[in-house]
């Protein structure tokens, strides 16, 4: 994994690419895919991974930062991993995309009504508040929690932590007919 | 098979081996594996016991590599599966099926950094095509199959099952999975082996209409066993072949239509056929650097038709016009199968006649060559090969290390059937020959198993002819020594202005001595006049493995050369024919 480069944290449009991976829930999986990027050059922006509802198997969301020939390379190399049922790439327009953030942000008395105010346009929730700072939570849409991450930066961020984006199809007409269950290839 | 039988894990592992009709297994036990060693003495499994790890990992290769049937090797933990993973390298780089059993500390020692514990799964995480450490002694028969079916399926590979201590000591109740069963179990595993027929009939298409088309094949001709496929293809339509070093002998060199080997070491004609081609028809072959040299420059006005198996392929180097995933010898046949069709149809294809003339020039006045000897001067590598070549008995099969030797003998041997050839290709391992020879020997008893050998390749494994002699396995090995690492010598010469940097090996043991030692015929020869009755005697006898060591010339380099990174147009040819290279426009 690289380092976020705030004036672009999600990478170019042109080069973001979402891979929804079916992994069967065996040992090691992660470290395979993991791997696998590794070994062949390239980056992982982010990374998410739970079991699906179907127990035996797993979901792993991966943001990549590549152009589509290698995007293309790396999707067979990785459906070559045994483990790996299936890899759908999510079209970030035809796709609901989902991130937690957790921050804590300087806020003393005077800045305190300010910080609140910021968090209640974003419907961001309050976790805990001490005298110099607040910690708030903001789950949603990427670009949306970049947004909020921006605005909280003329405060003073302490820390952060995000998750990684999850992401499904959107079930628009597209998606009903199946089109996005197909492999990537 | 209705009574439910306990047997302890370690039964379990050496029946599944033997349900999956293994004959032959190489390796060497310690603390770890020492259970599965046990029901060993019982078995059907003929246990070849090496003098190092990597000798059973490559004898497995050897082995894999001749018989077609997946290479067995099982060794310790901690330093022997780190010995092996050279050899599983190697097989992954060559697609070589082969199942690696090894011995784990107990499942309660994992992580503790334990005597001779290592992460063997991590480490061999990239050089296997998959990798399971199994933690109970109910799950190894179904490890078991699973391996074999894809190690063995597919695109050939490595598979490795590491096996803790305890749970080859703790009892199971035995079953074996039924193919479904396995299939079932592997829901991310589906390889495609047959073709799309849209796609087939467009590359039949391609084929007919190309005016300078050209086969190249590589070593998956030899996996899907599609030679004889190939050979139809290649008689039908008069088109040239080249066979790549993993593929030397999947098409008869001495057919008019073979062109050779390509690449950086390959024939004159090999290489330019390809950089002059209109179309490519790859076969198994997967672009590799040593076959394209510069990929920016490399036949730059062929379309290309790219059969592979492995999807990965299409495209990762070149991009295919024609990309099919699947079996070669089932894609090969669909192909013959709709050119026959189109050409019942009318549409035959064009006259390639012109390009064939044109190819048929250019072999006969860029052949191998190499300087003769002159009087008082060591022998030459390549007379040295000839002859082993052409007192070789029917059916020999040659395998060779890595270096200037290998490249010699695929120049040289004249491969006139498949399956008769083994070397390292893709990850180039010095010291290969000897016991991937071993392997092979095990493999095909009846067969003369020659080993080409380089000097510092001899030195790296020689050991494994210990192994051979007690084993009964015997085999014949060609050292050609010259007293180098000769290539890197070659390129120290070539692109390092001669300035020659630790590859003298000038002060090495005495090869007959070295080779009687270990229970062998030793044979020194120096002269052109001894070199004959060297390899008749080696080719006698039987009874034991026998070493000739060939006295080389020092200086001899191989050609032709394409330097590494650059275009195959500026291929370097022998010295007596770069006058004549403008005939190769």
């Amino acid at each position: 994994m690289r380092a976020i480069n705030p004036n672009n944290p999600h990478g170019d449009s042109h080069t973001h690419h979402i891979l929804s991976v079916l992994v069967q829930n065996r040992p090691g999986v992660l470290a395979r895919v993991a791997s696998l990027f590794a070994r062949r050059g390239y980056n992982i922006f982010s990374l998410a991974v739970a079991p699906t509802e179907e127990p035996d198997y797993s979901r792993i969301t991966i943001v990549v930062d590549i152009s589509a020939t290698p995007l293309e390379q790396i999707v067979k190399q990785l459906f070559k991993l045994i483990d790996v049922v299936r890899i759908t790439e999510l079209d970030p327009r035809r796709s609901v995309e989902r991130e937690l953030m957790v921050v804590t942000v300087r806020a003393d008395g005077s800045q305190r009504g300010q910080v609140v105010e910021l968090a209640n346009i974003f419907e961001a929730r309050v976790l805990a508040v001490g005298a110099e700072a607040m910690t708030v939570s903001l789950d949603g849409n990427p670009e949306k929690l970049d947004d909020f991450e921006e605005l909280l930066r003329a405060y003073g961020i302490v820390e952060s932590q995000r998750t990684g984006r999850i992401a499904l199809p959107k079930l628009d007409r597209e998606a009903r007919k199946g089109a996005a269950k197909g492999k990537a290839s | 098979m209705s009574t439910k039988e306990t047997l302890t894990g370690a039964e379990a592992l050496i029946r599944a081996l033997e349900m999956e009709k293994v004959e032959v297994m190489f390796g060497l036990p310690g603390g770890c594996i020492l259970p599965a060693y046990d029901p060993l003495l019982k078995s059907s499994i003929r246990h070849v016991l090496v003098r190092h790890e990597q000798g059973a990992g490559h004898m497995a290769q050897g082995y894999a590599h001749v018989t077609g049937r997946p290479g067995v090797a099982m060794v310790t933990s901690g330093p022997a599966a780190t010995n092996m993973v050279t050899p599983l390298c190697d097989a992954f780089m060559d697609s070589i099926p082969m199942v690696a059993i090894t011995g784990q500390v107990p499942t309660t020692a994992i992580g503790t950094d334990a005597f001779q514990e290592c992460d063997t799964v991590g480490i061999t995480r990239s050089v296997t095509k998959h990798n399971e450490l199994i933690m109970h002694p109910d799950d190894i028969p179904m490890a078991v199959r699973q391996a074999f079916h894809i190690a063995t399926t597919g695109r050939p590979g490595p598979v490795l099952l590491d096996v803790p201590k305890d749970v080859l000591q703790n009892t199971m109740t035995w079953y074996w999975p039924t193919d479904d069963e396995v299939i079932e179990s592997l829901p991310g595993y589906r390889p495609t082996t047959k073709g799309h027929s849209r796609m087939i009939r467009e590359a039949a298409k391609m084929i007919l209409s190309a005016q300078r088309p050209v086969l190249y094949l590589g070593g998956g001709i030899l996996k899907a066993r599609a030679a004889a496929a190939v050979r139809e293809l290649a008689e039908t339509t008069q088109i040239p072949v080249v066979t790549t070093l993993m593929a030397r002998g999947a098409f008869p060199d001495d057919h008019p239509l073979a062109l050779g080997m390509p690449g950086m070491h390959g024939t004159a004609t090999a290489i330019t056929a390809m950089q002059k081609s209109d179309l490519l028809i790859a076969l198994g072959a997967r672009f590799d650097d040593r076959v394209t040299g510069k990929v920016a420059a490399f036949a730059p006005d062929a379309k290309v038709v790219h059969v592979d198996i492995d999807p990965a392929e299409q495209g990762k180097v070149r991009r295919p016009d024609v990309p099919i995933v699947g079996d070669c010898r089932l894609v090969v046949e669909e192909i013959n199968k709709a050119i026959a069709e189109l050409s019942a149809a009318g549409s035959g294809q064009i006259d390639i006649t012109p390009w064939r003339s044109k190819v048929s020039g250019w072999k006969e006045t860029f052949p191998l060559t190499y300087d003769p000897h002159e009087p008082g001067a060591a022998l030459k590598p390549q007379y040295c090969l000839e002859k082993l070549r052409d007192l070789a008995p029917e059916g020999t099969i040659v395998c060779a290390g890595v270096g200037q030797h290998q490249m010699w003998t695929s120049q040289f041997w004249r491969f006139t059937e498949p399956y008769t050839w083994v070397n390292s290709g893709g990850l180039g391992t010095m010291g290969f020959a000897v016991p991937a020879a071993i392997g092979a020997k095990a493999g095909k008893p009846d067969r003369t198993v020659w080993a080409v050998d380089g000097d510092g390749c001899f030195q790296m494994t020689a050991q494994e002819l210990v192994t051979a002699t007690t084993e009964g396995i015997h085999v014949k090995i060609a050292v050609l020594n010259n007293t180098y690492l000769g290539m890197v010598r070659q390129w120290q010469e070539m692109f390092y202005g001669e300035r020659y940097s630790e590859v003298d090996l000038k002060n090495c043991p005495d090869f007959v001595k070295w080779a009687e030692a270990m229970g062998c015929v030793g044979i020194r020869v120096e002269s052109p006049e001894e070199v004959e009755p060297a390899i008749e005697k080696a080719n006698s006898i039987n009874d034991r493995s026998v070493v000739i060591e060939f006295r080389v010339e020092e200086f001899e380099k191989v050609f032709p050369m394409v330097p590494a990174g650059t275009s195959n147009d500026e291929v370097v040819l022998h010295p007596s024919q770069e006058p004549r290279r403008d005939l190769l426009k």
